[in-house]
C-alpha cells in the first residue's frame, strides 16, 4: 500500500510547487526604490504579463530574478530549490535555466546567427561544437531563421534579431522564459513575427515572464496580467479581469490609456 | 666607383647584420608587447580593485617614464641587485612592458566601447566572467583596437633604434659605427632611413590586411 501512495503524494507536491517562486524582491538606486517588495510565483506553463508605465519597475524586476540586477533584498525559488546568487557556479547554472529576451536584442555583434545560438551551449554547457551546431539549425529552423544563419546581426531586421535571440536562449534549455519588451524595439509590421514565436512557445508549454505594452497580445495569450506602479505590484488577474473589471482605480485608467493607444484587443 | 664599393663591401653587408637584429628585437617585442597590453587592459577595466590599481600603476610607470632611461634601469641597473640581461634580451624586456603599456590604453578604450547589453545576454546565457570577456568582449575589443595597436607596432619598429643605446647592434647601432668610421654621415643614415621606411610600409601592409581579414559585418570603418 504505502509504496504507491508516496510517490502519488511526490506528484501531487510537484503539481502544486511553483516552478518559480519570487519573494519580496526590493531594489534601491541611491535613494530611489525601484522595486518595494515584488512577489510573484509562476507556475508551469504560466505566461505572466507585467503591464504598467515606464518606470514601474518591471524591467527591474525580471533583471533581478536572474541577478543581471543585484536585488537589495528577496529570495528566488526555481523549481523548489532557492538560489543562492552569491555562489557564483549557483548562479552561473541558474541562469542558464532562466532564458532573457532583451528589448535591444543584444545578439553578440561578432558572432553570425549560427555562433550566436551555438556559443552558449559550446562555452557554458561545454556541448561539442558539432552537436551545438546541430542543435543550433534547429532552433533557428524554429524560429524561421534556417536560411539566415550565415548572416551577422548587422546583416539581419529587428524582427529577424530578436527571433535569434529566442533561439538562442532556446539553446540552452530554458525552465522559465523572461521577455523584457520584446517588440518595442520593432517597427510595427515586424512585430507579428516575433509575437508568432512567442505564441509558439506558449503554445508549447513554456513558462514565460514578459513584460510589454502589447496588450492585444498579451491578453489574447496571458495567463495572468500583473500590473505594477511605482516598484510595487498593484493587482493581478486573468486578462479579463484586469482589463474589464479591474478593482484598483489607476490599473483601470492606465488599462483604459493603454488600450485606447495600442488598439483593439 | 670607390663610393660603390664602400657601399658593397662594408655598408651593405654591415646593414644587412643590423637590419637582421632589429626584426629580431621587434618581432618578439611586438607580440609581448600586445599580449602585455591585452592583459593589462583587461585589468584595467575587469580586475578587482587592487588588481585594476596595479594594472594602473604599470601604466603609469612604462608609459611615463622615457624609454631610454628604462633600457638604461634593465641593462645597467640590474647588475647592482645580481641580475645580469644581455644587451638583447633588456632592450626585448624593455620594448615590450613599453609598447604593453600603450597598447593597454589602446585595448582599455575598445573594452569600454563594448555595450553593456553584450555583456548582459552573455550573463543571461550563463555565462562566468572569464569566459564572457574572453570570448565575447575581447573579439570584439580588439577589432576596435586594432588600428591603434598598429599605429603602436609602427611606432615600435622605430623606438627600437634605441637598442643600441645599451649596446645592442642593430639597423642604427651599425650605422652609427660605419658613419663615425668613414664620416659619410648622410649618406648611411639617409640609407638606414630608408630601411625604417621600408619596415614601417611593410608592416602597415600587413596590419591592414590583417584588419580586413578580421572585418565582419558591423565592424566595418564607414568611409564618408
Amino acid at each position: 500500500m504505502a509504496h504507491w501512495r508516496i510517490p502519488r503524494m511526490d506528484c501531487r507536491h510537484i503539481m502544486a510547487e511553483p516552478i518559480l517562486r519570487i519573494e519580496n524582491i526590493s531594489k534601491r538606486y541611491g535613494k530611489k526604490d525601484v522595486l518595494k517588495g515584488a512577489s510573484l510565483d509562476v507556475n508551469k506553463g504560466d505566461l505572466k504579463i507585467l503591464i504598467g508605465p515606464s518606470g514601474a519597475g518591471k524591467s527591474t524586476l525580471l533583471q533581478c530574478i536572474n541577478f543581471l540586477v543585484k536585488p537589495d533584498e528577496g529570495r528566488v525559488w526555481l523549481e523548489g530549490r532557492e538560489v543562492h546568487y552569491a555562489h557564483k557556479r549557483d548562479l552561473y547554472a541558474y541562469r542558464q535555466k532562466v532564458g532573457m529576451i532583451f528589448q535591444d536584442f543584444n545578439l553578440f555583434d561578432h558572432l553570425n546567427a549560427l555562433e550566436n545560438v551555438r556559443i552558449g551551449m559550446v562555452q557554458v554547457k561545454g556541448m561539442p561544437k558539432a552537436e551545438a551546431g546541430e542543435r543550433a539549425v534547429m532552433e533557428l529552423e524554429r524560429v524561421g531563421l534556417k536560411d539566415h544563419m550565415q548572416k551577422y546581426p548587422a546583416q539581419l531586421s529587428g524582427g529577424q534579431k530578436q527571433r535569434v535571440s529566442i533561439a538562442r536562449a532556446l539553446a540552452m534549455d530554458p525552465k522559465v522564459m523572461l521577455l523584457d519588451e520584446p517588440t518595442s524595439a520593432l517597427d510595427p509590421e515586424l512585430i507579428g513575427e516575433v509575437h508568432a514565436v512567442i505564441r509558439d512557445l506558449g503554445n508549447n508549454g513554456m513558462t514565460m515572464i514578459m513584460a510589454t505594452h502589447q496588450i492585444g497580445f498579451a491578453s489574447s495569450l496571458a495567463s495572468e496580467i500583473v500590473f505594477m506602479e511605482d516598484g510595487r505590484i498593484l493587482e493581478r488577474g486573468t486578462p479579463d479581469k484586469i482589463f474589464n473589471d479591474a478593482q484598483n482605480a489607476r490599473t483601470r485608467e492606465f488599462c483604459s490609456k493603454i488600450t485606447e493607444l495600442y488598439g483593439e484587443r | 666607383m670607390e663610393e660603390w664599393l664602400y657601399i658593397q663591401n662594408e655598408v651593405y653587408p654591415a646593414l644587412l647584420k643590423g637590419f637582421w637584429v632589429s626584426l629580431q628585437l621587434i618581432i618578439p617585442s611586438a607580440l609581448c608587447g600586445l599580449a602585455i597590453g591585452i592583459m593589462i587592459g583587461v585589468l584595467r577595466i575587469y580586475g578587482n580593485r587592487p588588481v585594476m590599481a596595479a594594472a594602473n600603476g604599470f601604466v603609469v610607470v612604462f608609459r611615463g617614464i622615457p624609454l631610454v632611461v628604462q633600457l638604461f634601469i634593465w641593462y645597467f641597473g640590474l647588475p647592482y641587485i645580481g641580475i645580469y640581461l644581455n644587451p638583447f634580451v633588456a632592450a626585448v624586456l624593455g620594448f615590450s612592458l613599453c609598447s604593453g603599456a600603450y597598447h593597454s590604453e589602446y585595448i582599455r578604450g575598445a573594452l569600454l566601447s563594448i555595450k553593456r547589453g553584450q555583456m548582459l545576454a552573455a550573463q543571461s546565457l550563463g555565462f562566468s566572467k572569464v569566459r564572457m570577456i574572453f570570448s565575447i568582449i575581447l573579439p570584439q575589443a580588439l577589432r576596435r583596437a586594432l588600428p591603434g595597436c598598429g599605429n603602436e607596432i609602427i611606432y615600435l619598429i622605430k623606438y627600437s633604434s634605441l637598442a643600441y643605446m645599451i649596446t645592442c647592434i642593430e639597423l642604427t647601432g651599425q650605422g652609427k659605427i660605419l658613419a663615425s668610421n668613414s664620416f659619410k654621415y648622410t649618406e648611411v643614415f639617409l640609407m638606414i632611413g630608408a630601411c625604417y621606411l621600408v619596415m614601417t610600409s611593410v608592416a602597415s601592409i600587413i596590419l591592414n590586411r590583417v584588419e580586413d581579414r578580421l572585418r565582419l559585418p558591423g565592424f566595418e570603418h564607414h568611409r564618408i
